[in-house]
């Protein structure tokens, strides 16, 4: 059977454009304004990290928030994307954008064999199964030779973008590193309301309803890990260039782990707020840094809360109030008008 | 070959002691999943717990190892039981995910301040008098610890799995496991069972955790690396079955032990190789009844 793209075009909404979609935009313009002004006032490689993460984080949303499939194993890609790159950088001193595609492709294949063995299970079965696959990659990534093992690959050249522009320079970098950014985000909010994001939500909703409409859950939970992957694997890439270092740690577990909190922080399926857990994130452990594995402890602390008193997150709260916020002017404008 | 018998043997001791840790740790994780429908992330921790609980009783008590394999459990176990009350319970009517994630945060709380007061390196815990040295088997010398670490481990996982499928306590938790809504209809306190039973599985952790304390170092971080190591087992055994599980435990420690011997650059990776044909093969896992 050929696999014939069911007629998904007709589960479209017709006319009533959803509310994310019309404030879509307004959003976006808003994102790419403080994308820009903000690396006069903070300091650009903390923003970069925020890039990498928030990105990273939009990706693994794409996955947990619209498909529902948790992946303990999601710093596989970011790392392996992030040895590939740094790889191709030094030692064929490829050029900038081609080491990043290079980093891409090899996360979405990692992300492909992965992907196929963990749908196999479902809920925290899946969470297991990629967990211990990664920790796989892990111990493969420490034995090989070229990855430097306890080093990591570390002195990676930036080189020059089109051989016009030299990464060397801060700002030249944060821009091109947003820019891709940007592209990545873009990516992750097409596909989130494009039919296929539809159908991954159906999938969340009811796997066993969608089946008897037709789809084949496996196919698309698939293409959405692979998705996934191949995002996480482009900010894995920009780590790399950023840091100009590719070590264990890009792969350990501890990062998946942290990946998971930037997202049920931020708000668990929104579009922006994985992005505002990565800034959260980000500035607690540039903060907690001296303080040793009190970060561990935080974000453990984080965790335990997330889940008991704020299983929205930071997006999804703000969702609430304007809604309330919304109601309550209509209420207030119903009342002064008693006709 | 050319490998010395030696090699073989003291491999697979060894192997049998992982085996033990991996059958006492996964025993744990399927009693509390098959009732509180959760995958213990803590589970690690816990079992480090109980090793520090053990080095605590010996460095600043005096009480030795004999109370230590009393008391650890013991303590670990209402610590358990106590986040089972104040926090798992709250997430009963949600997605199983949720359940996961907070104990992975327990954990990570957990793991943190054991580091901040104990930093990275281990405490070393000294094997008590009764069970040092060694016997010599003539192809090889078994230290008695060893010897005593496998018989005992294997002695506690008969008596859980005799306690389960074999007496009224147990058939009520096997009973509330399939339907916990007709077993509270019969006048039954589920949720204290429900309490007992993360309990039991904790306390089995830490049980683990006291036995590893003199042959591996008492350290905060001993647990970390082992716990996705036992999801790997538990995956493979699939979480339906408590005999199932002991079964998995410990011949895959076994097989980690034997392929140290044959291909050493593999045997951190053997258990997930396994994991992932045995998914390709059979989903559910060797034991596990399909969904």
């Amino acid at each position: 059977m050929t696999a014939i793209v069911p007629s998904e075009v007709q589960s479209r909404p017709t006319r009533t454009v959803p509310l994310a979609l019309r404030a879509a935009p307004l959003g976006y313009a808003a994102l790419l304004g403080v994308g820009l002004v903000a690396p006069f006032f903070v300091y650009p490689v903390f923003l970069m990290k925020v890039l990498c993460f928030g990105l990273f984080a939009c990706a693994f949303n794409l996955l947990l928030g619209y498909v529902g499939l948790l992946s303990f194993g999601h710093a596989a890609f970011y790392g392996s994307a992030a040895y590939a790159t740094a790889y191709a950088a030094k030692a064929w001193g490829a050029p900038p954008l081609s080491v990043i595609f290079f980093g891409m492709l090899a996360a979405g294949l990692l992300g492909s064999a992965i992907g196929a063995i963990a749908i196999r299970r479902q809920g925290i079965y899946f969470a297991m199964i990629t967990l211990a696959l990664a920790q796989m990659f892990y111990f493969f990534c420490m034995q090989v030779p070229f990855t430097g093992g306890e080093d990591g690959i570390q002195a990676v050249p930036r080189g020059t973008l089109l051989g016009l522009f030299d990464l060397r320079d801060t700002l030249t970098l944060y821009f091109f590193v947003f820019a891709l950014f940007l592209a990545g985000f873009l990516l992750v909010g097409r596909a989130i309301h494009s039919p296929l994001g539809q159908v991954l939500k159906a999938i969340r909703e009811n796997e066993l309803r969608a089946v008897s409409l037709g789809y084949k859950p496996d196919q698309y939970k698939l293409i959405a890990f692979i998705l996934s992957a191949t995002l996480s694997g482009l900010a894995g890439a920009l780590h790399a260039l950023v840091f100009q270092l590719a070590s264990l740690t890009d792969v350990h577990w501890s990062l998946s782990g942290e990946v998971v909190l930037m997202t049920l922080l931020g708000g668990l399926g929104t579009e922006y707020g994985p992005l505002a857990g990565a800034l959260i994130l980000v500035t607690l452990e540039q903060y907690l840094a001296p303080f040793g594995a009190w970060v561990t402890v935080a974000q453990g602390a984080c965790f335990v809360l997330c889940v008991l008193v704020f299983r929205r997150g930071v997006a999804g709260a703000l969702g609430d109030w304007r809604r309330r916020r919304r109601a309550g002017l209509r209420a207030h404008s119903a009342a002064e008008r008693p006709d | 070959m050319g490998i010395p018998i030696q090699a073989w043997f003291g491999q697979l001791t060894i192997g049998l002691i992982n085996g033990a840790f991996y059958a006492l740790l996964s025993l744990g994780l399927a009693v509390i999943f098959g009732l509180l429908n959760i995958v213990n992330f803590a589970h690690g921790a816990l079992y480090m717990m109980g090793a520090f609980v053990a080095w605590f009783l010996l460095t600043y008590g005096g009480l030795g190892y004999g109370w230590a394999l009393v008391l650890a459990p013991l303590a670990v176990a209402a610590l358990g039981m106590l986040c089972e009350r104040t926090l798992l319970r709250r997430l009963a009517s949600l997605d199983p995910l949720y359940g996961l994630l907070l104990t992975f945060g327990l954990a990570l709380v957990i793991q943190g301040l054991f580091r901040n007061a104990f930093g990275s390196s281990g405490q070393p815990y000294r094997i008590p008098q009764a069970l040092q040295g060694g016997w010599n088997l003539g192809f090889m010398v078994l230290p008695i610890y060893r010897g005593w670490v496998i018989v005992f481990s294997a002695t506690v996982c008969a008596l859980t799995w005799f306690a389960i499928e074999r007496t009224k306590l147990g058939a009520y938790l096997r009973a509330a496991t399939e339907n916990p809504a007709l077993v509270r209809a019969f006048g039954i306190n589920v949720p204290r069972l429900i309490t007992l039973t993360y309990g039991l599985g904790t306390g089995l952790a830490a049980l683990a955790g006291v036995l590893a304390a003199p042959i591996y170092q008492v350290n905060p971080l001993m647990g970390e690396e082992l716990i996705i190591v036992v999801f790997a087992v538990v995956v493979i055994g699939g979480m339906g079955s408590i005999l199932g599980s002991i079964v998995t435990g410990f011949a895959l420690g076994v097989l980690e032990g034997l392929t140290k011997v044959l291909y050493p650059e593999a045997s951190n990776t053997v258990i997930f190789v396994l994991m992932a044909l045995i998914l390709l093969w059979r989903p559910t896992g060797l034991f596990g009844k399909s969904a």
